[in-house]
């Protein structure tokens, strides 16, 4: 079903569904006949066709490499996605994740066969207390929305156990990702808002005038979603302490300070650490991720279950509460015991760059935001006086009057090799820009990026709205009709 | 350092640029309490080979599965993978791909995104899937927050034949909201009254086909109660290859479906990543959480496809959505999406019936064993057998002789003595007539 | 004879003896964009006065719809559901949301009529 030369768009080659080249009765796997049994079925046999199609070998890869060939990635472009980290994802971790004796192995295989896997699941454990300087891991949320849900449980948990059944109440940030105030309704906290100021952090007088007896924590991403360092971070924490709340830190932006700060200074009580982000694991498409939480002293005690514990008998699970001790584990939140192929691969990262890389690294992110921030800043506008940390936000106060929206902006982007920035967030400034270069692209890629986006900037500027509403152009599909798909969902292949 | 690919050079420039002396300048804002001035006390970097030798030193303290004789099940499942998949979710366009919030330069994503909801509808037996979950133990806590929404009532009732893990993260998920979780006892006779238990202010009831402890059943008659009585039933799969050859739970009147995806596409891996499948029917499609890839046209009149009916996400709701979900299990669906196709038709129903002779043949070789006795008649490819002896020992003293011989409910259950000497286990298409012998001769000798 | 009343919060409220229809103005509509999915309350519903009885959803957004005044529901608009692009086109007529019947008539006294809103709208752009 390939095109022909006119529609044929070179290295761009429509692909059809798989339902669509189905040869009844192929398949891409060989297998043995099944013996020949009595079966034991319990005359619950499935009667009927599944429905699935069927495809040899050589069409399935065809299949998923023409698709592949229609995505960009950080292998293939600059992705400048604020507050994602897109960073290289080194190939090692690949390599090391598929050691069959990390891979081929069961979650529930007598711990004395697993020595060596509750050991890695430690010295990752280990690695983030360290960097953080925390004393406690919960290592088993699956994703960021996942660990900060893990910690406003602890916390939830920290305040019933004092008899504080009245702390309902958490204080999110107006500038907070989404995930936030969702994850403390499902902790069935109520989210009270709170502005930020014009330098773009925590109003910390408007904090004030809501602390109260019945305020469970804050929720605060630091850096936060603007970009910035909230300077008066230790207030903060003070002022939530004394009110008798704990602090929650949103640890999406910890690329921009993991070796030289020490969270635990900052008065944090627990942080979640999006492993596919600061620590190099890929995004896949849209995951698998990793949000271990690290925890102080007041929450350990109730962390979820299961968790590693090593003594001089060696590596063993924690994963009932009988054998918790003195800790009172929240429960358990998610099957088995963690996300480990993740694990490996954060650690082989870690372990790659050392104390020393991860300094580096840090500082190069912070570096590179700032070398944006100075450059773009007379063409786009700033929407905070610098420096910022790992990301520079801008907002559409440059395309005003142009015709041209943040929309339009990030469209044409596309069309210049370029995957946009992050849009429309934080929503505390109009047409939001946020930029996160990462410290794993070169100065070179900075600057063809900045002479692009000077140059859009330009064009805008000079009237030329239409090619702006017509981007992408170059790409497999121009800007998709997203109304009819909400009004007249079409969620699966029908024959 | 080698992801690193500023020189001083460019840094001193870019420096320049900025107008700031040092990068210290640029973290003038933390708190001098805060700030560490030297790297923390960990490691220094270390070039591929010396971390490649850490890693195959903790590799080598594993018994892995490939290296003795496997049997074990309780919700991970080894089943052989083709070379493709792996080769293809390798490819830098996927691997290390976002999610497809720019559609023009993410339909690869986005197609397989929705080749895979129509695998999992069709496998389920359901009107609608959606992009995949963390795993089917959340996914199960999802499934109970939804029937929540959808009747507007609060209690919840899980079987104690749903794996224990979904059991807990569902009662944990759940227990700071106003909704009723109740577990009942763990049943490996298959014996419990779910029927007798439903009413008018249950929300849904949540059970496991094939069981926890292997048992197949037929659900209808459960789902016509539950639905007399305007409650929901949730049913969970925790291996996906069963649904190559039993009744799926669409057919058998299921409302919601979530299932453990991992066995199809993906390595065991310790237990995680995992992949939750979530599958309904199209009337409760708004209140589903999870992201959602849906059919549409372009500028150009183009097919293509978009993430869509997101209005119901963190990102846009906030405290008021179906979920705070933000990633789903990207790679790890595609591997199955893959691994599916090139299956077919065909080789999955195969496969399936593969796997289901070697469990009849396991079942026949382990009831040769003096002492040992089946606690299921029908099963898919997993079993629970009663040891005269506590099942955690013999699994211990089986390893010992380098056989990996199952899971002990034990594992799970450890408060309940009746269950001690429970163990399940699990034959599939990578288990040798040999593998089979192996374990028998040797269980015969421990007990 | 019927008379029109808004909200602040871009609801219009149409009054005919003590039955009122709801619905959102061209304003609201036309800042939503394409609007995908209208969820009504059902008939019977109890109403109170600004808290949320309706929800309605564009491609990027979904906003609440707050009860204008307190009461019982009546009727409710199924063309909408099946049909939200009318809530775009026809926002003010034929795109109404659900009908109520008024517990309190002097609820109306603290809305602004058609010259008061329109006044509104231009001091928020």
């Amino acid at each position: 079903m390939t095109e022909s030369f006119s529609g044929n768009r070179g290295m761009v080659i429509e692909e059809p569904l798989i339902f669509e080249q189905n040869t009844p009765g192929q398949s891409g796997v060989d297998l043995p006949d099944p013996a020949d049994v009595i079966d034991r079925l319990g005359g619950l046999e499935r009667k009927g066709a599944i429905g699935l199609p069927g495809l040899a070998e050589p069409t399935v890869v065809r299949h998923y490499t023409r698709l592949s060939q229609k995505n960009v990635g950080i292998d293939s472009v600059f992705y400048p996605l604020g507050s994602c980290t897109m960073k290289h994802n080194p190939r090692l971790n690949e390599k090391l994740a598929r050691l069959p004796g990390l891979a081929d192995i069961h979650p529930f295989q007598p711990e004395s066969t697993v020595q060596g896997a509750l050991e890695l699941i430690d010295t990752c454990a280990h690695w983030l207390k360290t960097l953080t300087g925390m004393p406690a891991i919960a290592m088993s949320p699956a994703a960021g929305a996942h660990g900060e849900f893990c910690g406003l449980m602890t916390i939830r948990a920290a305040h019933d156990a004092k008899g504080q059944t009245q702390r309902t109440r958490m204080l999110v940030p107006e500038s907070a990702h989404g995930t936030n105030p969702a994850s403390a309704a499902a902790c069935g906290f109520t989210v009270d808002p709170i502005p930020a100021t014009a330098r773009g952090r925590v109003d910390l007088a408007a904090l004030k005038a809501k602390l109260g007896d019945d305020v469970a924590g804050l929720m605060l991403t630091n850096p936060n979603t603007c970009g910035l360092f909230e300077d008066e971070i230790l207030e903060i924490a003070e002022a939530i302490h004394g009110a008798g709340g704990y602090f929650y830190c949103d640890g999406a932006n910890y690329n921009a300070i993991v070796g030289r700060v020490r969270v635990a200074d900052l008065g944090v009580d627990c942080m979640h650490i999006n492993l596919h982000k600061t620590f190099s694991t890929p995004h896949g498409g849209g995951g698998p991720g990793a949000g271990p939480t690290v925890l102080s002293k007041a929450l350990a005690p109730f962390a979820p279950l299961p968790y590693v514990v090593h003594d001089d008998q060696g590596f063993r699970l924690v994963e009932h509460a009988a054998q918790a001790g003195d800790n009172r584990p929240v429960g358990r939140i998610k099957g088995y015991h963690g996300q480990f192929g993740v694990f490996v691969r954060a650690l082989a990262y870690m372990m790659s760059m050392g104390a020393d890389g991860l300094r580096q690294a840090s500082t190069d992110a912070v570096l590179n935001a700032n070398y944006l921030l100075a450059s773009l800043s007379a063409d786009l506008s700033a929407s905070f006086d610098g420096p910022c940390m790992h990301e520079a936000l801008f907002d559409d106060r440059f395309l005003k009057d142009t015709g041209v929206s943040t929309l339009d902006f990030a469209k044409a982007l596309i069309d210049e090799g370029f995957h946009p920035m992050t849009m429309y967030f934080p929503l505390v400034v109009h047409g939001a820009l946020l930029m996160e270069p990462t410290e794993t692209e070169s100065r070179a890629t900075l600057d063809q990026f900045i002479g692009t986006v000077r140059g859009l900037a330009q064009r805008a500027k000079a009237g030329e709205a239409e090619s702006f509403k017509a981007a992408p152009i170059y790409t497999p599909r121009r800007r998709m009709d997203e109304t009819t798909a909400a009004r007249t969902p079409i969620l699966r292949w029908k024959a | 350092m080698r992801y690193l690919p500023l020189t001083e050079a460019d840094r001193q420039a870019m420096l320049a640029v900025i107008g700031v002396k040092d990068t210290d300048a640029l973290f003038r804002d933390v708190p001098q309490a805060a700030r560490r001035d030297a790297p923390v006390d960990l490691p220094h970097h270390a070039s591929e080979m010396e971390v490649e030798a850490r890693f195959t030193a903790m590799a080598g303290k594993n018994l892995s599965a490939g290296c003795a004789p496997f049997f074990l099940g309780a919700g991970a499942y080894r089943h052989h993978v083709p070379a493709a998949v792996d080769a293809m979710i390798q490819r830098g366009e996927f691997l290390t791909s976002y999610t497809p919030y720019q559609p023009e330069v993410s339909q690869g994503t986005l197609q397989y995104l929705f080749e895979f909801q129509t695998q999992v509808g069709l496998i389920t037996g359901m009107e609608v899937a959606n992009a995949s979950m963390y795993d089917c133990a959340t996914a199960c806590a999802e499934a109970a927050a939804m029937a929540a929404r959808v009747t507007k009532r609060k209690k919840v009732i899980l079987s104690g034949d749903l794996h224990p893990h979904y059991r807990s993260v569902t009662a944990s998920t759940l227990q700071f909201t106003d909704v009723e979780v109740e577990c009942l006892e763990p049943d490996p006779m298959g014996i419990e009254d779910l029927i007798g238990r439903v009413n008018g202010s249950t929300a849904c009831v949540i059970v496991q086909n094939p069981s926890f402890f292997g048992r197949l059943k037929d659900l209808k008659a459960l789902a016509d109660e539950c639905h007399a009585e305007g409650a929901l039933l949730v049913v969970a799969v925790a291996e996906p290859v069963s649904l190559g050859l039993i009744a799926s739970p669409g057919e058998m009147g299921a409302d919601i479906v979530v299932a453990e995806g991992q066995a199809i596409g993906n390595a065991m891996n310790f237990g995680g990543p995992g992949l939750g499948l979530f599958a309904t029917r199209e009337k409760y499609l708004r209140q589903m959480p999870g992201r959602l890839v849906g059919q549409t046209a372009d500028a150009d009149g183009r097919r293509g496809w978009v993430l869509t009916l997101s209005t119901r996400e963190q990102h846009i709701r906030r405290e008021k959505a179906t979920s705070n979900i933000c990633t789903n299990s990207g790679l790890c669906a595609l591997a199955f999406s893959i691994h599916m196709t090139l299956l077919g038709e065909a080789g999955f129903t195969k496969l399936a019936r593969l796997n289901h002779s070697k469990a009849v043949q396991l079942a026949e070789a382990l009831g040769k064993v003096k002492g040992v006795k089946l606690l299921s008649q029908s099963f898919f490819n997993e079993f629970a057998v009663l040891l005269p002896k506590p099942a955690a020992e013999v699994v211990e003293a089986l390893a010992k002789r380098g056989i990996l011989a199952g899971v002990p409910a034990s594992r799970f259950y450890p408060s309940y003595p009746e269950l001690a000497e429970v163990l399940l286990v699990t034959a599939t298409e990578t288990n040798s007539e040999a593998d089979i012998a192996a374990f028998a001769t040797a269980l015969n000798e421990v007990l | 004879m019927t008379k029109t009343y808004f909200t602040a919060e871009h609801e219009w409220i149409s009054v005919d003896g003590d039955v009122g229809t709801v619905g959102i103005t061209d304003y609201a509509q036309h800042a939503l964009g394409d609007i995908v999915f209208a969820e009504l309350p059902a008939i019977g519903a109890a109403a109170a006065k600004g808290k949320e009885i309706a929800v309605v959803e564009s491609v990027k957004a979904a906003s609440d719809v707050y009860s204008p005044v307190s009461g019982e529901v009546v009727a409710e608009n199924s063309a909408v559901v099946d049909q939200p692009a009318l809530i775009n086109e026809s926002p003010e007529e034929n795109g109404w949301f659900f009908k109520v019947k008024l517990s309190d008539q002097s609820e109306l006294n603290g809305l602004m009529d058609r010259a008061a809103y329109d006044a509104f709208v231009k001091g928020l752009e």
